[in-house]
């Protein structure tokens, strides 16, 4: 047999290593520094560019596309060429893929900063980004699979079969959730609207928690701890089954984030029971993980990485326990729009997405660099400072939503609500504060690690290009014996890679297509009219200052809700929502029905200075918006997209639009002048507030 | 021009869970004698790849 000799890509690896404590240093710094706001406002700085609405994005992007994205790449690069015994399929791909990434962080900092945004969670980067991730994630493709072609190994080690799921997912899930129709180069309608593009941002949304911060993160785990451990894995049967039924399941579980909303009952059935039986495999990998340190457990007290795999994996056993638990509707009752979903998800991501990273770059550096681990004792002090920080982030968490739970839905004797909302937030204040340092402890963590790699670093010398050797696949023997049908897949990595398109996908489109019906399963509600054009205007404005990550609009048929915000909301009066703006969490209250409860002069001063109308509020002042003028240059060209989207403006009102603008701006102008307000009507907070006050006002119109 | 309009002609909705679980169990079971059936010397093959890189 004629060995070959080839080398592994170590550059790739670092550059993308690299790039995972740079941008996780900075995604975790922003998320201190709005967990602080939060509790101290005044740290919004009063400018537009450092308000939590536009940060919070920023810092679930960051953390999720920057500092996890980094760290796949980097472990699946790293994994991919040794399990499968090839080098990279190309350099340049290598190169495109780090730097393309690189500039996409970039500019979505930028992007969102500047309020550019399709306001759905975790999908926010404006139509051009989202091409440009597409293309990238393309690159990654033709660079892993241009690998499995070359590979000299036969078999396919689970983790990459995890990689694959990966990829064939993230791709549809990115595609379907960004169809969006574009008005300028920053600005775009998403295709869908009300309760169809609802349950297809939280098919998106559930399942990038899902293919993005988990199963390639049990790719990397299926390799690291075997390694860092010395032993194989537990059971490879199992992981196997924890494959096929993970990826099966998952893509199903979406619904359970729009329980009690006005999505179809059967839809929130589904959700719920495919959520319960997420347990199983999830359960499965994580014992199947920590088994593989039986007898090994003596390693585990001394070595941080190993500990650190315990710990991650442990947070996973945690989170995957709790989510099911969390979509049963009688715990989601409760839960829902509380930051009881918050502490779950910082549980996955600090414990189980976190200390996963850690855990491999003290792995994989030393290895790259010919070293060893500059400080062990500095790695086992940022093991436990992160494990402090993790508790102090999610328990004072716990209690907050536990207890603004519970006060939002206490009655009087009398049959009053007890507490104002406002008596709700503050009470938990200290628990935010408490977070907040948590999180400090955990970026703290951060730093020791990134300290202590540079120091390895330092120490060693790098070696790019790794000699290693082997058998080309074509000069093997076949293996003897009886080959079974599954061994054939497993040898096949397209056949593999359709199967895994074909698994993901029945869940999407069983689950989706009976919302595109959506015209014979919402009640038609006739007086649901589309917006006005200043609406429109104040509607983007809405968007673009993230209003939607501390405001919902969407009430739940209880009584504490309806005897709160009003009548409970109706799928059918979202029909003209490009894009919805449900909201998933209740900083503030809920704004379905805010039109009409306040009158305008209430919201120009509480948009200036929430504390003047709202003593003790949270909210950040919105100054800007009493400067800038509305900018109705796009304004016909918005109500023709909307006439593409069968919003029903009559033909040619795009050329109408402006001046029927103007007339509405100048009413609100008139009735604020006439309570002693003067303002140019040109201003944005007027169209805000014409959105505001038209908000949940259609139906009662009916009555 | 919505896409959705192509699709609005299926009938039948409520049958969608079911044949959404009956699909998952059938994949289910399919995996799990997949994975029992799997030799187990190739199993062990396998599980040594990480380790022998």
């Amino acid at each position: 047999m004629k060995i070959e000799k080839f080398s592994y890509d170590n550059t790739i690896v670092k550059n993308f290593g690299i790039a995972v404590i740079v941008w996780g240093i900075v995604g975790m710094l922003v998320g201190v520094l709005i967990a602080f706001q939060l509790a101290y406002p005044a740290l919004n700085f009063g400018i537009e560019y450092t308000s939590f609405g536009r940060l919070r994005p920023i810092h679930t992007n960051a953390v999720i596309f920057a500092f996890v994205g980094n760290a796949i790449f980097a472990g699946s690069y790293y994994i991919i060429q040794r399990v499968l015994k090839a080098r990279l399929y190309s350099d340049l791909l290598s190169k495109i893929h780090f730097w393309g990434w690189q500039l996409i962080i970039v500019l979505a900092a930028i992007t969102l900063s500047m309020g550019f945004t399709q306001s759905k969670e975790y999908a926010e980067l404006e139509w051009p980004l989202d091409i440009m991730v597409v293309l990238i994630w393309v690159v990654y493709g033709i660079n892993m699979f241009g690998t499995i072609v070359k590979r000299r190994e036969r078999h396919l080690y689970v983790a990459v079969w995890f990689f694959i799921g990966t990829w064939v997912t993230v791709a549809m899930l990115y595609i379907v959730n960004a169809l969006s129709l574009p008005v300028t180069l920053t600005k775009s309608y998403s295709l869908f609207s009300g309760v169809q593009d609802a349950l297809i941002q939280w098919w998106y949304g559930h399942n990038a928690v899902a293919f993005f911060l988990t199963t390639p993160f049990l790719g990397l785990m299926y390799y690291f701890v075997p390694k860092a451990a010395g032993r194989p894995i537990y059971s490879y049967k199992w992981s196997i089954i924890h494959f096929w039924a993970l990826i099966f399941i998952y893509i199903w579980a979406g619904p359970h984030h729009l329980l009690y909303t006005a999505l179809p009952e059967w839809a929130q059935a589904l959700g719920t029971v495919f959520s319960i039986m997420l347990i199983l495999p999830s359960w499965g990998g994580m014992l199947n993980g920590l088994f593989t340190l039986r007898g090994a457990w003596d390693k585990v007290k001394e070595d941080p990485i190993l500990k650190m795999f315990v710990v991650a994996l442990t947070c996973y056993g945690m989170a995957t326990f709790e989510g099911p638990m969390l979509s049963l509707k009688n715990v989601n009752f409760l839960s829902h729009y509380t930051d009881w979903t918050i502490a779950h998800v910082h549980v996955g991501a600090l414990g189980w997405n976190g200390f996963l990273v850690f855990g491999m770059l003290y792995y994989m550096i030393p290895k790259m660099w010919k070293t060893t681990l500059y400080s062990v004792k500095l790695a086992n002090t940022h093991f436990l400072i992160g494990t402090l920080g993790i508790l102090l982030y999610a328990i004072p968490l716990y209690w907050a939503s536990f207890a603004q739970g519970l006060m939002w839905k206490k009655f009087t004797d009398s049959g009053q609500l007890q507490f104002q909302f406002l008596e709700t937030v503050t009470h938990i204040l200290p628990g935010y504060v408490a977070r907040a340092f948590g999180g400090t402890l955990f970026l703290i963590g951060a730093i020791l690690a990134a300290y202590n790699l540079y120091k390895t670093v330092k120490q060693g010398s790098f070696v790019a290009n790794e000699e290693a050797e082997g058998v080309p696949l074509s000069e093997q023997p076949m293996p003897q014996g009886k080959v079974y049908w599954h061994t054939k897949i497993e040898r096949k990595p397209f056949k593999l890679l359709i199967l895994s398109l074909v698994a993901v996908s029945i869940g999407g489109i069983i689950e989706i297509i009976p919302t595109f019906k959506i015209d014979e399963s919402v009640p038609v509600i006739k007086s649901v009219k589309p917006y006005t054009p200043l609406e429109l205007e104040g509607r983007d404005i809405y968007v673009r200052e993230g209003c939607y990550t501390c405001h919902s609009q969407m009430i739940r048929p209880f009584r504490d809700e309806e005897a709160r915000y009003g009548e409970y909301s109706k799928a059918g009066e979202f029909i003209y929502d490009h894009p919805f703006q449900w909201g998933s969490k209740r900083t503030g209250p809920d704004l379905h029905r805010i039109g009409g409860k306040y009158n305008n002069v209430w919201h120009y001063n509480h948009m200036l200075d929430p504390e003047v109308t709202s003593q003790g509020s949270i909210m950040p002042p919105y100054p800007w918006l009493f400067e800038k003028d509305i900018n109705v240059s796009n304004t016909p060209a918005k109500i023709r997209v909307m006439q593409k989207l069968n919003v029903p403006y009559e033909k040619g009102y795009d050329q109408k639009a402006v001046a029927d603008l103007e007339k509405q701006a100048e009413g609100i102008t008139q009735d604020l002048k006439n309570n002693k307000i003067e303002i140019s009507s040109k201003k944005e907070i007027i169209a805000l507030i014409a959105y505001l006050q038209r908000l949940g006002t259609d139906i009662k119109k009916a009555q | 021009m919505r896409f959705t309009t192509y699709l609005k002609e299926i009938d039948q909705v409520q049958l969608f869970p079911i044949i959404s679980l009956v699909i998952f169990v059938t994949v289910f079971i399919g995996a799990t004698i997949y994975a029992l059936t799997k030799d187990k010397k190739e199993m062990d093959e396998i599980s040594q790849i990480p380790l022998n890189d």
